[in-house]
């Protein structure tokens, strides 16, 4: 007779909280889930300490594309599936800008301000079609960037095609870099929080099935508006970012790149964990940099890379990572 | 308010297509009553059910509910109001544990108002609830995925998350539908004293022994028409009743 063989897999025999009780055994448990929390934290911290130039831009750009990713992640766990995450972006820096250009406020005080309305006028736009679902949501969040662009294209408002130039930088570039990777982090772990929290279960049951949110008297089409001023706050903080690091304000803002790069993140990291979104953006934009040497071959060699993990990984590489650090594998003789 | 009509219904139409699923149906419900409403398959019940709370727009006609228009409002906003239902095909979490299921109506504005504008603790009043319709907290059933869960329960469950809101109207619709004889006689008693506690209970159910033990009054649909109201033993009698459940016109010689 032929012998057969499976994998079996075995959680790692540690129940670290019960609900509302902390119970850790031991320092080596402690290890054991402080390692994947702390990690990133102090890489990044690290990082923003050595690298410098170049690179340290790199690292600023690589952390506003994961706080793209992840404002994506968190429209798309109730259920709002987005293809404009650009219009967040360019909305944030336009904001940033003007107030930079035409009132002369400082950075600081743009940033928090354009974070804010750029929430909340990101919201205010897509509250009108948030009935909308799936794709019929995603065509207009596609096509809303396209239509601003267009306007300040054809009206010449806010420097027309020409955009803004010699906006007021951040004090320092370590300071900047360092500002991006804490709002990066703040955002990732803050998001992780919500959603484990009951508002995050209402949000994700929206998602699952909203009929039955409904009949539990909770205003869906609410909430959903809620999750939009928290998505394009996070957003907008990114435009109005970019906008005083690179001193310059354009259309370029509400490029189509903003919206792409975000779903191919949260796609190849696996939605729904924040975390994976946020690591394969620190992966994907020094990978599309340091692809910039090959010229035109660049974006195809990308678009290969992309195209084989999805069909190598479909869960995605942080779900893939979590099950191998947290589970045994072993094979096992099937009888 | 004794004597005047919790939930009005008036000349209820909806059609879907060329299928006339509801036509001018009324009714009146007086609080604290128990109706059962019955009907051969594709009669037009669920439909009824689905008007009533807002999941479908009636193309005309008109549902009063402590003589407040509610016709066309939003799910939520008459779930909000004070009317809950379960669903015959139940719509509940199945990757979360039993409790957390009931955490979603307990985030809602209602509940806030109830409990005096605070939300408090909501996973001890999810299952202080859930042991009360028999999910036995000593022995961890509702810590339990609710996929996990066999039918009955998964019954229970819908029907837990609809009292979490503290409704006035209760509106079951088939909620014995695959439930065995022992899991009917254990739920039964705990509907008929909600209903003694002053809950107002519309159900729908094809199980006509256990509902007319319960039941104040009957209505009986079919074609989306009514064809008899009354209680159990008058609508029994019914010709046209016993022609709708018996199918066609035969003649027996």
């Amino acid at each position: 007779m032929e012998e057969a063989y499976r994998k079996k897999r075995l959680d790692r025999g540690i129940k670290a909280r019960a609900d509302t009780i902390f119970a850790v055994a031991s320092s080596k448990e402690m290890f054991y889930l402080l390692l994947p929390r702390a990690l990133p934290v102090v890489g990044l911290l690290v990082l923003a300490i050595v690298l410098d130039g170049y690179r340290a831009k790199v690292l600023v750009y690589a952390c506003m594309y994961g706080l793209l990713a992840l404002s994506w992640d968190f429209m798309a766990s109730c259920g709002l599936f987005s293809l404009g995450q650009s219009l967040f972006f360019g909305v944030g820096a336009y904001l940033a800008g003007a107030m930079n250009h035409y009132l002369h406020w400082p950075p600081l005080v743009t940033l928090p301000l354009a974070s804010l309305f750029g929430g909340l006028t990101c919201a205010a736009l897509l509250s009108t079609v948030v009935r909308l679902r799936g794709v019929y949501f995603a065509m207009v969040t596609l096509m809303l960037p396209i239509l601003i662009m267009k306007g300040i294209e054809t009206t010449g408002i806010l420097g027309g095609s020409h955009g803004i130039a010699s906006l007021s930088p951040f004090p320092n570039d370590t300071f900047a870099t360092y500002l991006a990777v804490i709002g990066f982090l703040f955002c990732l772990f803050a998001f992780r929080r919500i959603i484990h929290s009951d508002y995050g279960l209402v949000l994700m049951a929206i998602k699952d099935d909203d009929r039955a949110v409904m009949s539990g008297g909770i205003n869906i089409y609410w909430r959903k508006t809620q999750a939009l001023f928290i998505s394009g706050a996070v957003g907008a903080f990114a435009g109005a970012m970019m906008t005083h690091h690179y001193q310059f304000l354009g259309m370029s803002a509400f490029a189509l790149d903003y919206s792409i790069l975000p779903v191919a993140a949260v796609a190849l990291g696996g939605q729904g964990s924040f975390a994976g979104a946020a690591l394969v953006s620190l992966i994907l934009v020094p990978l599309s940099e340091a692809l910039r040497a090959l010229g035109g071959l660049r974006i195809a060699i990308y678009c290969f890379i992309l195209i084989g993990s999805l069909i190598v990984l479909p869960e995605g590489i942080f779900h893939y990572l979590a099950r191998k650090y947290h589970q045994f594998e072993r094979t096992v003789e099937v009888k | 308010m004794e004597g005047a009509p919790l939930l009005k219904v008036e000349r209820l139409n909806k059609h879907f297509g060329g299928v006339q699923a509801i036509s001018g149906v009324s009714f009146e419900l007086k609080r604290g009553e128990f109706l059962g409403v019955i009907g051969p398959n594709g009669s037009g019940k669920t439909t009824l059910v689905n008007l009533i709370t807002g999941f479908v727009k009636p193309n005309s006609g008109k549902v009063t509910y402590g003589g407040k228009n509610i016709t066309g409002k939003m799910p939520y906003t008459i779930a909000g109001l004070g009317i809950s239902r379960t669903f015959q095909m139940v719509r509940l979490f199945y990757n979360l544990p039993a409790y957390k299921n009931l955490i979603i109506p307990l985030c809602s504005q209602r509940v806030k108002k109830l409990r005096g504008g605070k939300y408090g603790e909501k996973d001890d009043a999810a299952i202080d609830l859930l042991d009360d319709l028999g999910f036995e907290r000593d022995s961890f059933v509702p810590y339990k995925m609710a996929g996990s869960l066999p039918h009955g329960y998964l019954k229970r469950l819908d029907l837990a998350r609809a009292m979490v809101l503290r409704p006035d109207v209760l509106i079951l619709d088939e909620l014995f539908s695959g439930m065995s004889m022992s899991e009917v006689a254990s739920t039964l008693p705990m509907i008929e004293k909600f209903n003694e506690e002053g809950l107002t209970i519309v159900m729908i159910e094809h199980r006509l022994k256990e509902l007319f033990r319960v039941v104040d009054r009957v209505m009986v649909l079919n074609f989306g028409q009514k064809i008899a109201e009354g209680t159990p033993q008058e609508v029994m009698q019914n010709e046209e009743v016993k022609r709708a459940y018996l199918g066609v016109d035969i003649e027996i010689s």
